[in-house]
């Protein structure tokens, strides 16, 4: 209504009359400042720059940035790789000489199985090479959900997830679990894969000496006071432990079972990685956990590749569906990647047929480790390094030179000096820069079940004769 | 050269248009508002309905299906927060059918599903028993069709794996190099054009393993917004400073790079040891071309290196396959990196990386996966073998040159089609990814199982590959798809989808 507008508009200039004078400058001065703020220009600080134009075309100008890469020199071993003709077998033609393979992770010896190259040849007769696709579209075979059935029933638990690739089985696997401020106990011999796979994590790693199960418990002893400080923070921060069953670097074995007593006594979870245990150790192959009567739901997570035992490609997780489910969906290596060819899964599948088949292939594969153990000692100036049943060693010089890169150096000269005389070994490589705790440098000779008593007698005595010649 | 009408965003905009030899098309619509406005509303109600079922199940009301944990390890820190797992409970569980679905045949042209059913609203599935047969593959990343189990691929395939075995079992540094890799590099350097390549076993692997190689700290890496999972990890792990400029935006990257040259790095202003550029060919959830020219022409200008990540595109564009480069007909050794995968266009697996003999060399003593991860299995390098020189001509036939004008036609075809039909089609027009919009969450849902009613494998992707309102089904055209099919799946999908997927 007109009038009761008016009404107010008298009570406004009524207020206005009434009002103290200070009331109103200060109101006045208010009213002022926001029209300023309110027309004033915005800058943010990053531009404001005292640079003018032709400076920055300068700087633009003058800036040199590095090589894309450094230079390499000519002679650097890299840039010569063995090249292998032919399969790698166990008789494998290595730079053209035909030599006994000790180098190849082929520790039942299924690379040139007949059983498995037929099981892969139907597989590939039925769908091709490739499967086109991430799990998630269309690139899930029957072979694949059959494959992982199998990993869990031969593994006893519940649920098991397959990878396209051994290294990014475990790299996918921590991260999924392990976020931003939780914490995670490793072994200072944890294999490179582990490490990618803590640094993708943003946790906080916490190292301790290799084997050494006091050292894990102060580590442990420590948090515990540090979660007594901040109880609020210590509930929701997940805490683990990530072993290997059998160490690449160290061929030593974890104890498992100080392990699980940590685990229950600190309220921490184990993943456990078995790529060189898996097939190996345990009266079935089934890998540490059966090797020291563990119960397998003890261990959160076991990981392993399917490169070295299985002698196809890929990796695999298994565990509680509780546990394994989780990653179908935040495994990066699974979400995003396209699946496992279905013959290689095929693969697999005929080489884990072989292995329930047949568990005496375990304790043979075993014996001759022991074997290979016992005639690799007594050679002068190398030391064996790696457990009795480990079927990958290391040969270490017993005294270092000093530098690194001589001790490479004397030890492909065995290498070299072997080759000529038909043993097919190789150097232990690692990313010197990159490694968090670099092994000393080492040849790894690998024992697989072809190899018979003479051909490890003869790769003995040349190895004791490398030795006497080179390292005199 | 076209210009974009005024519907479209302004980044797609073609800025320096005399860089392209050809019309640059490119289509991103907005969402209308109407739509969003139903699509946020929809998944609040989900949302609603989430906490309801949660609350519900937390009660005990509601028979709860999530695997749990140990009785022993109970008093354990959890797993999981609850919120985490929030959409995956109540929204993605819903709709769970339409993913992880498997197949037992090639995935090729026409595939065959195996038949799932869950009584328990997707929380379990049974196999049925049955086999879904001949069912059109829109999903599978097939593009050249070289995904079959005859002909020569699958010959020569099989004779590599009597001669070789199946597996490796070492590493390419210690024992693992075979004759048959060397091979494979240096028949992709010649199909590239450049002077060394690379292969790596997996494709994911191939850009987490080597980004860190070629970048560290105090280096910038300048990476698109829509970049893939396996280049933001690559990025991250490296431990250089990562900036971001929006997608396919030339303004943008400029803008980036201009500031970088000039102020250095943050706070010590110290100038950057590198500026590395992450691209990929073709956006797989766009359907985006990379804008190659403009990008090549930055690079040169501000000294910056090229990444180039072609998963996509290698093999599927280009009039002879060799991808992006070949597609705008520059010169391969204006790219520093060419990274790619054999996934997609060769119907194999694994990755690779080419470019200068001194880049390579590096790789060779510095790459993780060379060092430490298994080489590549000799049928899947055989495999690419034989798809590379059919593509490339050298096997005496056409079959290449055929399946390469097959896609291209079938691309223009299909999104013409689709287009026509009033269906909102993002990306690039000879791109043979074609994302079609969908918006609303219970669309995604009933697509997806209506397609496969009619025999229709398609993808649906929501949250949170994509934004949130930005649901899409994703078809990928392949050579091996004839018209039929493509007419049949452009008229099925037109029958079931609403009026709200049509132009504003």
């Amino acid at each position: 209504m007109a009038s009761g507008q008016q009404w107010v508009l008298v009570e406004m200039v009524q207020a206005l009359y009434e009002a103290p004078a200070y009331h109103l400058v200060l109101e006045g001065i208010l009213i002022l400042w926001i029209i300023r703020l309110l027309f004033s220009k915005t800058y943010k600080l990053q531009e404001r720059s005292d640079l003018t134009e032709k400076e920055k075309e300068d700087l633009i100008e003058e800036w040199q940035p590095e090589p894309l890469v450094p230079l390499m020199s000519k002679d650097h071993p890299s840039l010569n790789y063995d090249i292998v003709t032919g399969p790698p077998s166990h008789k494998i033609i290595v730079n053209g000489k035909e030599c006994i393979n000790f180098a190849s992770f082929n520790f039942l010896g299924f690379l040139d199985n007949e059983r498995v190259k037929q099981k892969a040849l139907t597989s590939l007769r039925r769908y091709g090479v490739g499967t086109c696709g991430p799990r998630g579209f269309y690139g899930t075979f029957d072979v694949h959900l059959e494959l992982e059935d199998r990993l869990a029933k031969f593994m006893k638990t519940e649920e098991a997830i397959i990878y396209s690739y051994g290294f990014a089985t475990i790299a996918s696997a921590i991260p999924a679990y392990s976020k931003r401020g939780d914490i995670v106990f490793v072994d200072e011999a944890a294999c490179f894969s582990i490490q990618k796979g803590l640094q993708a994590s943003r946790s906080f790693i916490k190292y301790f000496k290799h084997n050494d199960m006091e050292d894990l418990e102060r580590l442990l002893k420590e948090q515990e006071i540090e979660d007594q400080r901040n109880p609020r923070k210590a509930r929701v921060t997940r805490r683990f432990i990530v072993v290997e069953g059998l160490y690449i670097n160290t061929a030593d074995v974890c104890p498992l079972p100080d392990l699980v007593k940590l685990k229950y006594k600190y309220k921490v979870r184990i993943f456990l990685e078995e790529s060189m245990s898996f097939g190996v150790l345990g009266e079935h192959g089934r890998g540490v956990t059966e090797h020291f009567g563990v119960n397998i739901d003890d261990i959160d997570l076991i990981s392993a590749n399917m490169e070295n035992a299985v002698a196809s490609i890929g990796g695999f997780c298994c565990g509680r569906s509780f546990v394994i489910d989780h990653q179908r969906l935040s495994g990066q290596g699974y979400c995003f990647s396209a699946s496992l060819p279905p013959m290689l899964a095929a693969a697999a599948i005929e080489a884990l047929n072989i292995m329930e088949e047949d568990p005496e292939i375990f304790t043979i594969l075993r014996e001759k480790c022991k074997h290979v153990h016992k005639a690799l000692q007594e050679i002068p100036g190398v030391k064996v390094v790696g457990e009795a049943y480990a079927p990958a060693l290391h040969l270490q010089l017993e005294r270092s030179s000093g530098s690194r890169d001589t001790d490479v150096r004397m030890l492909r000269s065995i290498v070299d000096y072997c080759l000529e005389r038909q043993i097919a070994l190789t150097l232990a490589r690692y990313l010197d820069k990159e490694e968090r705790f670099l092994p000393p440098p080492s040849i790894r000779v690998v024992v697989t079940i072809e190899q018979t008593e003479e051909d490890i007698e003869k790769a003995a005595s040349c190895i004791r004769e490398a030795a006497l010649a080179i390292l005199k | 050269m076209q210009r974009s009408t005024q519907n479209h965003r302004n980044n797609h905009v073609v800025h320096n248009a005399s860089l392209y030899n050809k019309p640059f098309v490119e289509q991103f619509e907005e969402t209308p508002l109407l739509v969003a406005v139903l699509t946020y509303v929809g998944y609040g109600i989900l949302t609603i309905f989430g906490y309801l079922r949660d609350f519900l199940r937390n009660r005990g009301v509601e028979k709860c299906h999530v695997a749990r944990e140990r009785d022993e390890q109970k008093d354990f820190v959890p797993l999981y927060q609850d919120f985490e797992n929030f959409y995956t409970r109540n929204l993605y569980m819903r709709i769970r059918d339409n993913w992880n679905r498997p197949i037992c045949s090639v995935p090729g042209a026409k595939m065959d599903l195996v038949e799932r059913a869950s009584k328990d609203y997707n929380w379990t599935f049974e196999h049925t028993g049955k086999v879904v047969k001949d069912v059109i593959n829109m999903g599978s990343y097939n593009y050249l069709g070289f995904a079959e189990n005859t002909g020569m691929c699958a010959d020569s395939a099989t004779g590599s794996t009597h001669k070789y075995g199946v597996g490796v079992g070492s590493t390419r540094y210690e024992m693992g190099n075979l004759d048959i890799h060397e091979e494979l590099e240096q028949l992709v350097a010649r199909f590239l054009g450049v002077e060394s390549s690379m292969a790596f076993g997996m494709g994911f692997a191939t850009n987490s393993m080597n980004i860190p190689a070629l970048a560290g700290k105090g280096c910038l890496i300048l990476s698109d917004e829509l970049n893939h999972a396996s280049l933001v990890l690559g990025a991250r792990l490296s431990g250089a400073t990562i900036r971001v400029f929006k997608h396919n935006n030339m303004v943008s990257l400029e803008k980036l790079l201009r500031d970088a040259i000039v102020h250095g790095q943050p706070r010590t202003h110290r100038p950057w040891k590198k500026i590395l550029i992450l691209v990929e060919g073709i956006y797989s959830m766009e359907g985006s071309i990379v804008r190659l020219p403009e990008v090549i022409a930055l690079k040169k200008h501000y000294k910056a290196y090229l990444y180039l990540d072609e998963a996509h595109s290698i093999g599927a564009l280009g009039p002879r396959g060799g991808g992006v480069v070949d597609y705008f007909g520059l010169d391969p050794k204006d790219v520093d990196i060419m990274m790619g995968t054999f996934t997609k266009s060769f119907g194999a697996a694994g990755g690779y990386i080419g470019g200068k003999r001194e880049l390579i060399d590096y790789l060779r003593s510095h790459s993780h996966s060379s060092i430490y991860a298994t080489a590549m299995s000799p049928p899947v390098s055989q495999q690419i073998i034989t798809s590379m020189k059919i593509i490339m001509g050298e096997d005496d036939t056409t079959l290449g040159a055929e399946r390469l004008k097959q896609l291209s036609e079938n691309t223009t075809y299909f999104r013409r089609k689709l287009r026509e039909m009033g269906f909102i089609i993002y990306g690039n027009d000879d791109s043979p990814v074609v994302p079609m919009m969908l918006y609303m969450p219970a669309k995604i849902g009933a697509f997806g199982r209506e397609m496969l009613k009619r025999n229709i494998g398609t993808v649906v992707v929501g949250f949170p590959a994509t934004p949130i309102i930005e649901s899409r089904a994703r078809f990928c055209v392949s050579a091996a798809h004839t018209r039929d099919m493509l007419d049949t799946v452009s008229h099925l999908s037109e029958t079931r989808t609403h009026t709200c997927t049509r132009h504003a």
